[in-house]
């Protein structure tokens, strides 16, 4: 079976049943809300694991350009008067640009030097959003406009349950597509070494941008979709806290692994609604949650049952 | 010219605080190449556990020895717990480690004290100096004061004493520094101590001027990075070059820029110097060898 099919098919059709028959299990429309939650996150952390698990550069700054989708619905609506899929698409391209621009210096650094300079970015993004309150609502956040297509507005958790599931799922189509492309396998390869894919004739740089830039777009559009799906946006989504949370799901799930950034997102959105309980504590928990699971499972969730399960078969 | 004077002031106040927050930087990534993000955790808590204590009704000096006793044992803690076991690990794990140890400290925190902004009464009361027409906070004194006699001591452990010349030799190279009889983990510990220390007095100079609560320290790890990485990652004299120059500039910015912008300076100066030497202004070109 898994021959006729591929891994990529196996995958896709697993998520697209789990995704269907979820739903079956929800007694009320808030595990529809939390739902759509982890798929939006997934979709963001998918792209940025391209970026940190593929290519192996990290974005300490991730949330600014999920900042920018969220705000591009939010604001191109409101002040420009634009189509909120338009708006969708300027995010996206505002993201992209964004990343081309300061990929290309930013992206020569290395370890500390390119963690902290994707976190200067994110934070300057972020700082731009609080402080030009005349188009942002400053702190506060402002409200976004509900999608209406053809007509016929969106909204429910019902329905934006299917449209992030949708989301989600192409997103996974073409993050696993671009293993076997020469991206892909160019990616791979300035993974493992640098100056070894340099020599085998990688573009190191233009490679790295792609990344980044796949990156970028991938988090803008994961941010359009919770703003809509919210109905409103705050500086918070595009705060350093957010940032951290996007790394930690991709590290938590398995660096390169697909399938591990989904349940890394799904393990950070659905742990601290359970614990709405200790509210208090949220903080101090996902702290020490970073720190374990960095610890002890520093290959992340899925490698690592992967790696058991293939011991217990032996 | 008492503008410039007053700006030059306010400037180095601050400077010197990023100037000792990215002391702590360099003396743990010196020992350990550890960047440590729950650096400005540690001014926090200085600011915080002086402030709770004194409003308990304990003498200002011995609450802010507490402070720096708390800060030393955290800092301790900390590597003991979260980076000793995560040796070989990765920069970037390293550095997500520290990001969810700030994230779990502030955490912490909040569930200890509260999530109220505090002050503490200014050392040698509030009477103005008057200086060529500029007006000088008598706390401003201590801190420049403070930071300077942090400067000194570390200097003297660093270039007279033992421990500094195994922290030196752990620097160089962590194998040879263990075959001379050092114990490196013990260097390192003390790193993270020291660096707490360090931390936690610049908190308690500041907390009169500035404020504190539970969430000061990230935006203060920033700055003191941005300090760090503009004198050259590693550097101590660096460190202290490159915090008094990020004060000025921000004291310079806000006041004859823009003061909504005066936070999103030490960034700029992140993102500018990377780009422009991204090793740092002092740092070391290196060059990696296949």
């Amino acid at each position: 079976m898994l021959n006729v099919f591929g891994r990529r098919s196996v995958i896709l059709i697993a998520l697209a049943v789990v995704m269907a028959v979820l739903p079956l299990l929800f007694p009320s429309s808030y595990y529809f809300r939390v739902a759509s939650l982890v798929w939006v996150s997934a979709l963001a952390a998918i792209g940025l694991n391209i970026l940190m698990g593929k290519a192996g550069q990290v974005s300490l700054g991730h949330a600014g350009f999920f900042g920018i989708g969220a705000y591009a619905v939010a604001i191109g609506p409101a002040h420009l008067g634009l189509n909120a899929l338009l708006a969708v698409l300027v995010g996206a391209l505002l993201s992209a640009l964004l990343a081309f621009l300061v990929g290309r210096p930013i992206l020569r650094l290395k370890g500390h030097y390119l963690a902290i300079a994707t976190l200067g970015l994110g934070v300057l993004v972020a700082m731009v959003i609080t402080t030009e309150s005349g188009w942002t609502g400053g702190p506060d956040g402002m409200p976004v406009p509900k999608l209406s297509l053809f007509g016929w507005r969106i909204s429910g958790s019902n329905t934006w349950y299917w449209i992030t599931a949708g989301l989600l799922l192409i997103g996974t189509w073409f993050a696993l597509n671009l293993d076997d492309t020469p991206t892909g396998r160019a990616f791979r390869a300035l993974h493992d070494s640098e100056i070894a894919a340099r020599t085998a004739g990688v573009h190191v740089e233009r490679f790295k941008l792609q990344a980044f830039v796949i990156a970028a777009v991938y988090a803008s559009i994961a941010g359009s979709a919770l703003a809509m799906m919210n109905g409103f946006v705050n500086p918070d989504q595009a705060g350093f806290l957010h940032s951290v949370e996007l790394v930690t799901m991709v590290v938590l799930g398995g660096l390169g692994s697909i399938v591990g950034s989904i349940v890394g997102a799904a393990v950070l959105v659905v742990l601290p609604q359970l614990l709405t309980v200790f509210q208090d504590y949220e903080h101090f928990l996902l702290g020490l949650i970073i720190i374990v699971s960095m610890i002890f499972m520093r290959d992340g969730m899925v490698p690592m049952l992967a790696k058991l399960t293939m011991r217990a078969r032996r | 010219m008492s503008e410039l004077l007053q700006f030059l002031i306010s400037g180095l106040t601050v400077g010197a605080v990023y100037a000792l927050v990215a002391l702590g930087f360099t003396l743990v990534y010196h020992a350990s190449d550890v960047v440590n993000f729950a650096q400005g955790e540690f001014v926090m808590l200085g600011g915080m556990v002086t402030v709770f204590a004194y409003a308990a009704g304990v003498p200002l000096p011995l609450a802010a020895l507490l402070a720096v006793i708390v800060a030393v044992v955290i800092g301790l803690l900390l590597y003991w717990l979260a980076i000793a076991p995560a040796r070989g690990a990765s920069a970037v794990s390293l550095i997500i480690i520290t990001i969810g140890a700030s994230i779990l400290l502030r955490g912490a925190a909040q569930i200890v004290f509260d999530k109220q902004f505090h002050k503490l009464p200014a050392f040698s009361g509030d009477a103005p100096i008057h200086l060529l027409g500029a007006v000088i906070q008598p706390q401003s004194l201590w801190v420049l004061g403070g930071a300077a006699l942090v400067v000194l001591t570390l200097y003297y452990v660093m270039e007279r004493t033992l421990i500094g010349k195994a922290v030196v030799a752990t620097a160089a190279n962590r194998l040879a520094a263990r075959l001379v009889g050092v114990n490196v983990a013990t260097v390192m510990a003390l790193a993270f101590g020291g660096s707490a220390a360090i931390g936690a007095i610049a908190g308690i100079l500041i907390t009169p001027i500035t404020l504190t609560s539970y969430d000061v320290g990230t935006l203060l790890a920033l700055k003191g990075f941005a300090a760090a990485m503009l004198g050259g990652m590693g550097n101590p004299l660096g460190a202290v070059i490159g915090g008094l120059l990020l004060g000025l500039l921000e004291s310079f910015g806000a006041g004859y820029v823009s003061s909504t912008y005066k936070d999103a300076i030490a960034f700029i100066v992140i993102l500018a110097v990377l780009f422009v030497a991204p090793q740092g202004l002092v740092g070391r070109r290196t060059v990696e060898r296949v």
